[in-house]
């Protein structure tokens, strides 16, 4: 492999403001996290059924965009090297495997085979 | 300005890119299997506990002795606000490192103090919460649940108390004069194993705090 | 003049220094190699011992050579010495020397970093064999099945020196996968495409890979298994709610890569020797890469084959014992491809030679019985049997011990600058085959016929005697055969014949440069154009090099020696040995002040970095 000179690389970084706008976008996920929360524990509140039955994928999706955000603008892999992104993803992949195939031995096959 | 200056060191390497960043982000990688597991952990126990205290509100618990009503020993208003100055202080330490690319010591030292606050606050409101839930009944070994929240969070938490660690010596050293922007790729090392423990809350204060 | 990638600002090159002081603060990665080699060497032997000690005792029935309280620690050290502190250093001895001079770099990425991976390895070793001077080494098998290791079962010491052992040796491991793992993607010489590394560099690499995906999954197994001892907690202990199953599945998620990752790097050793040795390149190279890579991403989804009677129910059975099965195809390939190097070749019967052929047909055997296992109603037979503790012989000691026996005979000339005595190489490898086959051939046939695992000693009406007497004298003559190895290798370390720089006519870059190579590596960085880069060299030439010569190495720039690395190793051993003591705290906090100390006076030593 032909060696790269470093000044090759070269990418511009966001800009302050493109930070702080991440950080707003950021504080509302979460405030949207808490709120369907609150709406899924409280019987009365409007929309209260559609929220607990998607309790679990609504906070994955929110979590999901969360995590990409700062991934990608904090993190800078959006700017970067596809192969950090590569160093990240590929592990993570496995790691929700892992977490999956686990909650399948033990929640749901256990109730099914016991 | 489009000049890369995080890439200080003037070294051919294969990819171009810096062998230092490269570690710390194959460093994260394994990380995050370690973290996965402490997660599958506490999933997999979830609900299974023989005893209170309990996480969210249950009708009925066993709590010393007896079946009673089960209070929720989750305060989620003072996690909630744990969670938004962690990933506040991610907007504080990529506003650091911002400066120091740029070589705005005052911009550097400034948000570099703001994010190493940002941590020890939270490392502070898990101390108080942890403290809290063991007055309240939840000790290490009382049940299931206490076991893998405090294996869980608390391995967090020292993660976290190593960010701060290595922050603070970042500030330390930016105070000194020590980190001109050939050298600001000290710093986003650093940033980016900070970025990675909020990311992990990410996960784990949904998971955790708010899946019933 | 030395590119920046090749050297970093620090002593100028000049003769190496010896001494202990100079050892111990190395951190040129050939020397870290040797450590590496000579540590494993004596923990192997050690790791023999206990097995001919287990050997004698089920030479017979009903012997009281061994109680069973020694017995249980005698195989548990056996696999967690031989694993642990036997293949995989001895692995890393040809990472670290071989996988820069392969690649054409100086020395790794992070040189301090590599002597740190080897003492806390030294330390943990070390440690977890302290634990026999009081009688309590551990006793719960290799893989600590809960609820054996809860307090209640194991009250003593044993598992606790088994947790704090293995979690030292993982950091270790942890810090090399890093190191090797950045050094391989970015250290390369130029024209040194991923496509054209030697195939031993891509089999270490996918390891490096594995080891970074696997241990943390131990680590955090570890310390529940710690957690639940030392404090308390229920995590796999029934009557708080805990399932034991669940260590289970934790320990085989790490433990199915991590045979993978004992085997990976002898793939890589054979496919080194075989083409050299047949005088052609290796067969279906993009086969090999992609194989091992499928291999390894595969070997993290078949962990529940070690589970197929703890009753997962159909579907997980299923799932696991598809996958199982599937992972024979890419390690066909891999046996098909060898099978093509060889065939129409030059065969060079050099001493290598006959350990790399050993491996192929011993590692088909332990294939064939694996592949027996994957079906789970047949697995209900096997499984806990000898068939079992044939199957990973085979693979294990057939596979991984005679492709590394292949790597030390192959390597010695570069490493030492001596010759290995031929005469003495081929009486080794026909003692060891045959003694070999004589201990492990019959497990298979004692496994069908009921002879459990684990037990210290059986009935004279059980029928197993005579293939346990075969078994043992069997071990006797493998024990043999190492110690004509360990003869070769002291004698000709002393008066063996000098090496050239090229004995074998080698495909790589460590055969151009002395044996020994000099301190930094290549006098001036090759420069790549093709696979098998130093054939390709010579090929150009008209078919040979001159001796290299010996250089004076001014102004090549090389990393200072350190103490950091040995001092950052003591504190973490501290620190450990506080949790083991029942989490002594004053201890605990005064090593993780040491290693705080030491890790911030590394990170400021003046290297120029």
């Amino acid at each position: 492999m032909e060696p790269h000179p470093s000044a090759a690389r070269e990418h511009a970084h966001p800009s302050p403001a493109l930070y702080l706008r991440v950080a707003l976008v950021l504080f509302t996920l979460t405030a949207l996290e808490v709120g369907c929360y609150e709406i899924a524990r409280r019987p009365d509140a409007p929309l209260h059924q559609v929220v607990y039955q998607l309790m679990v994928p609504i906070l994955l999706i929110l979590s999901a965009a969360k995590f990409a955000l700062v991934a990608m603008f904090y993190m800078h892999l959006k700017q970067d090297s596809r192969i950090y992104s590569g160093l990240f993803v590929f592990p993570l992949i496995i790691a929700g495997v892992l977490i999956a195939a686990l909650i399948a031995l033990f929640a749901y096959l256990k109730l099914v085979y016991g | 300005m489009a000049h890369d200056t995080t890439h200080a060191m003037p070294v051919e390497t294969s990819t171009g890119l810096d062998t230092r960043k490269l570690a710390i982000w194959t460093f994260i990688g394994s990380e995050c299997l370690f973290f996965a597991t402490l997660i599958s952990n506490y999933l997999v126990y979830k609900g299974k506990s023989l005893v209170g205290p309990l996480p969210h509100a249950e009708s009925q618990c066993m709590l010393h002795g007896q079946m009673t009503t089960c209070e929720p020993i989750f305060e989620i208003p003072l996690v909630t606000f744990g969670t938004a100055v962690l990933l506040f202080s991610s907007f504080f330490v990529v506003m650091a490192l911002n400066g120091a690319q740029r070589g705005n010591r005052k911009q550097l030292i400034t948000w570099l103090s703001a994010t190493v606050l940002g941590g020890m606050f939270f490392v502070g409101m898990q101390v108080y919460e942890f403290t809290h839930f063991y007055h309240k009944g939840l000790g290490f070994t009382t049940n299931l649940f206490g076991s893998t929240f405090y294996t869980l969070t608390g391995f967090h938490g020292t993660h976290v108390t190593v960010g701060v660690i290595w922050l603070a010596t970042m500030l330390v050293l930016s105070i000194r004069g020590k980190v001109p922007p050939e050298k600001a790729l000290n710093l986003e090392l650093a940033a980016l194993y900070w970025h990675f423990v909020d990311v992990v809350w990410i996960v784990i204060f949904p998971v955790v705090y708010l899946m019933r | 003049m030395a590119t920046t990638a090749m050297g970093h600002a620090g002593t100028h090159a000049h003769a190496q220094k010896t001494g202990l002081w100079s050892w111990i603060t190395t951190v040129d990665h050939k020397r870290i190699g040797i450590l590496y080699g000579v540590t494993a060497f004596l923990f192997f032997l050690l790791g023999g011992l206990e097995a001919l000690l287990l050997r004698w005792q089920l030479g017979a029935p009903d012997r009281t050579f061994l109680s069973p309280e020694v017995y249980n620690q005698l195989f548990t050290m056996h696999g967690t010495t031989m694993i642990f502190l036997g293949v995989m250093p001895l692995s890393a001895m040809f990472f670290n020397y071989f996988i820069p001079l392969q690649i054409g770099a100086r020395d790794v990425a992070f040189p301090r970093l590599n002597a740190f991976s080897y003492w806390v390895f030294l330390f943990g070793g070390l440690l977890l064999n302290s634990s026999f001077l009081i009688n309590a080494a551990p006793n719960a098998g290799w893989f600590g099945y809960a609820n054996l290791t809860s307090t209640q079962y194991s009250p003593g010491l044993n598992v606790d020196f088994w947790i704090i052992g293995l979690q030292i040796l993982g950091i270790a491991s942890l810090a090399a996968a890093v190191n090797f793992f950045t050094t391989v993607v970015n250290l390369r010489a130029p024209g040194m495409k991923l496509m054209r590394m030697p195939m031993f560099v891509w089999m270490s690499f996918i390891t490096q890979v594995l080891l970074l995906l696997a241990f943390p999954v131990i680590t955090v197994a570890l310390v529940l298994l710690m957690f639940d001892r030392q404090f308390g907690s229920h995590f796999f202990v029934p009557s708080g709610g805990g399932d034991p199953v669940l260590w289970q599945h934790l320990f085989w998620i790490f433990g199915h890569p991590e045979v993978y990752i004992l085997i990976l790097p002898a793939f890589g050793i054979v496919s080194e020797v075989l083409p050299v040795f047949s005088r052609k390149p290796l067969f279906g190279y993009a086969a090999m890469v992609f194989s091992g890579a499928f291999i390894a991403f595969l070997g993290f989804g078949v962990w529940s084959h070690h589970m197929f009677s703890t009753g997962m129910g159909p579907i997980a059975d299923t799932v696991f014992s598809l996958a199982t099965m599937l992972i024979a195809i890419p390690t066909g390939v891999k046996i098909f491809n060898w099978i093509g190097t060889v065939w129409g070749g030059s065969l060079q019967m050099k001493t290598p030679m006959y350990f790399a052929l050993g491996f192929i047909a011993m590692f088909i055997i332990g294939g064939l019985s694996g592949v027996m296992h994957a079906s789970p109603p047949a697995d209900l037979q096997q499984t806990d049997s000898y068939f079992i503790v044939a199957h990973f012989h085979y693979v294990l000691f057939g596979g991984s011990i005679f492709a590394l026996t292949a790597g030390a005979y192959y390597w010695f000339p570069k490493m030492s600058g001596r010759m290995l005595d031929e005469t003495l190489g081929k009486i080794h490898f026909w003692l060891m085959f045959i003694g070999f086959n004589l201990t492990f051939a019959p497990m298979h046939i004692l496994g069908l016929n009921g002879m459990p695992r684990r037990v210290y000693t059986y009935s004279a009406e059980s029928g197993f005697t005579f293939w346990n007497q075969v078994e043992t004298a069997g071990s006797l003559i493998l024990g043999f055969s190492f110690l004509i190895f360990a003869w070769n290798l002291v004698r000709s370390l002393r008066r063996g014949p000098v090496a050239p720089a090229d004995p074998w006519n080698g495909a790589t870059l460590e055969w151009s440069i002395p044996s020994p190579p000099q301190e930094w590596n290549f006098a001036e960085e090759p420069r790549v154009d093709s696979r098998d880069a130093f054939w390709e060299m010579k090929r150009v030439r008209g078919g040979t090099m001159p001796e290299p010569p010996h250089v004076s190495g001014q102004g090549i720039h090389l990393p200072n020696p350190s103490y950091w690395p040995v001092v950052t190793a003591l504190g973490i051993l501290m620190f450990f040995v506080g949790l083991l003591l029942h989490v002594h705290v004053p201890t605990v906090l005064a090593g993780g002040a040491l290693t705080l100390f030491s890790i911030l006076s590394w990170a400021f030593e003046p290297t120029g970095h």
